[in-house]
């Protein structure tokens, strides 16, 4: 499996579990990415790919698993907008690492030069 | 011995002072963005190689006739533990700060390096599970944020591309062009480099002024370099409504109108989308060849003054 189409099975499972109310199983989750397979992403899948899977984000600390229970259940370890916050904080932050990690499009822009843009757009 | 340490102090001493400054004040680097970047790493490279070489090859005086020689016989000084014959206080000192200095540049050099590399792995993976693929455009996902965002993430074996639905919202399908265009140059001419590589010489130096003129000249380079593949693409006037549309509606503009003291120093000193728009709108013509050519060929030489000094043994 290439890593853009195990990146999209992280994300259908981490959807799963994002809407989920409960803790879910493996075998719930496989159950739900047959269901759902708008993506095309969860065609028949094994419970071990499932598994695989949720390992991979249980080592990366987005998923947490419960071992007191048979089969094991797994839920989200942070709500999907705490994750988004922390991306988009990334993002837009005045953090002085952020342009070590990625190039924006626009960068920070003062007051201003706001204004001076705002009447260049005006008066096109 | 002597020659070639006062010119390596004296090259450094220019590259540390009045050469970034003029160069940080002219205005052909905006009509030659590329060439200007090439002579900015000129500068850094032999800034940096001048600085240490003129502290080894004082320090290195009573251990040979010439660098090669004083290398040479360094380490067997070293392991006799006793000095040659009229070394000097000030010479010790020196080979210390040389070595010291070296090593402390190829430090943060590696910290910059591993410390971003980490920091995008993580964001990597918060985007991989938070935004979607979109189908039409290779390596582009799109988050589902209100905020107008577009920015690139360098990787090393693939660079994505990352738009949010709130930029999505506010352009037209020429405007996202000229971004995609603009951020996929970011990627394929590896741009974030060159950035921390500027970003670690300010790190190492954070006391000398001149090492963050020079990042945020080439902050401004990279970004005027990412623009003119953009144009390849679209119209100015296409990039330019891009460029201002963003710009003014971008979350910290608002977040920065709120703060009371008239927001970060950041800010007010680095103008970039302005000084971007201005240089399309004003449609500053091309740097002619000869003219970048020349520039290149200074910038090669620069580099090749204290590698000869240091290397060429002819020097007494």
């Amino acid at each position: 499996m290439d890593m853009a189409t195990l990146g999209e099975l992280e994300r259908s499972v981490m959807d799963l579990l994002w809407d989920s109310a409960e803790a879910l199983t493996a075998g719930d989750i496989r159950d739900g990415l047959a269901r759902g397979d708008a993506a095309g992403t969860g065609k028949d899948l094994a419970v071990t790919t499932v598994l695989t899977v949720l390992s991979r984000l249980e080592a990366k600390n987005f998923v947490t698993r419960d071992r007191d229970t048979r089969p094991h259940l797994f839920h989200a370890s942070t709500s999907r907008a705490a994750h988004m916050a922390e991306l988009m904080h990334e993002v837009l932050g005045a953090a002085p690492d952020r342009e070590a990690v990625l190039a924006r499009f626009v960068g920070q822009v003062s007051p201003s030069e706001v204004a001076a843009l705002r009447r260049m757009l005006d008066g096109k | 011995m002597t020659i070639t340490w006062v010119a390596l102090a004296a090259l450094a001493i220019a590259l540390a002072w009045p050469v970034p400054i003029l160069l940080a004040r002219a205005a052909w680097p905006a009509r030659a963005p590329g060439t200007a970047l090439v002579v900015w790493q000129a500068i850094a490279l032999t800034g940096g190689l001048s600085m240490i070489g003129a502290l080894l090859s004082y320090g290195l005086t009573p251990f040979g006739g010439n660098m090669v020689e004083g290398l040479r016989s360094l380490p067997g000084s070293l392991l006799a533990g006793s000095l040659p014959s009229g070394s000097e206080f000030s010479q010790m000192f020196a080979l210390s700060g040389a070595i010291l200095l070296g090593i402390h540049l190829l430090l943060t050099l590696a910290t910059t390096f591993v410390r971003a590399e980490r920091s995008r792995r993580r964001h990597r993976q918060l985007v991989t599970l938070l935004s979607s693929p979109m189908p039409e455009r290779p390596d582009t996902r799109l988050i589902d944020h209100e905020a107008p965002v577009a920015y690139c993430l360098p990787g090393t074996t693939r660079s994505v591309t990352v738009l949010s639905a709130g930029l999505i919202a506010i352009l037209d399908d020429e405007q996202l062009r000229a971004v995609v265009a603009h951020e996929r140059a970011h990627a394929t001419q590896r741009h974030h480099l060159v950035l921390l590589a500027f970003r670690a010489w300010r790190g190492s130096l954070p006391w000398f002024p001149i090492a963050t003129r020079a990042h945020d000249a080439v902050a401004i380079l990279v970004e005027m370099l990412a623009d003119d593949q953009a144009r390849r693409v679209v119209s100015d006037d296409t990039l330019v409504s891009s460029i201002a549309i963003v710009a003014s509606e971008s979350p910290d503009a608002t977040a920065a109108a709120l703060t009371p003291d008239g927001s970060s120093a950041l800010a007010a000193d680095s103008p970039s989308a302005s000084r971007r728009i201005a240089r399309l709108v004003d449609g500053v013509p091309p740097l002619a060849l000869p003219a970048r050519i020349f520039a290149v060929a200074c910038a090669i030489a620069l580099v090749a003054v204290p590698t000869a000094l240091l290397t060429g043994p002819a020097f007494r």
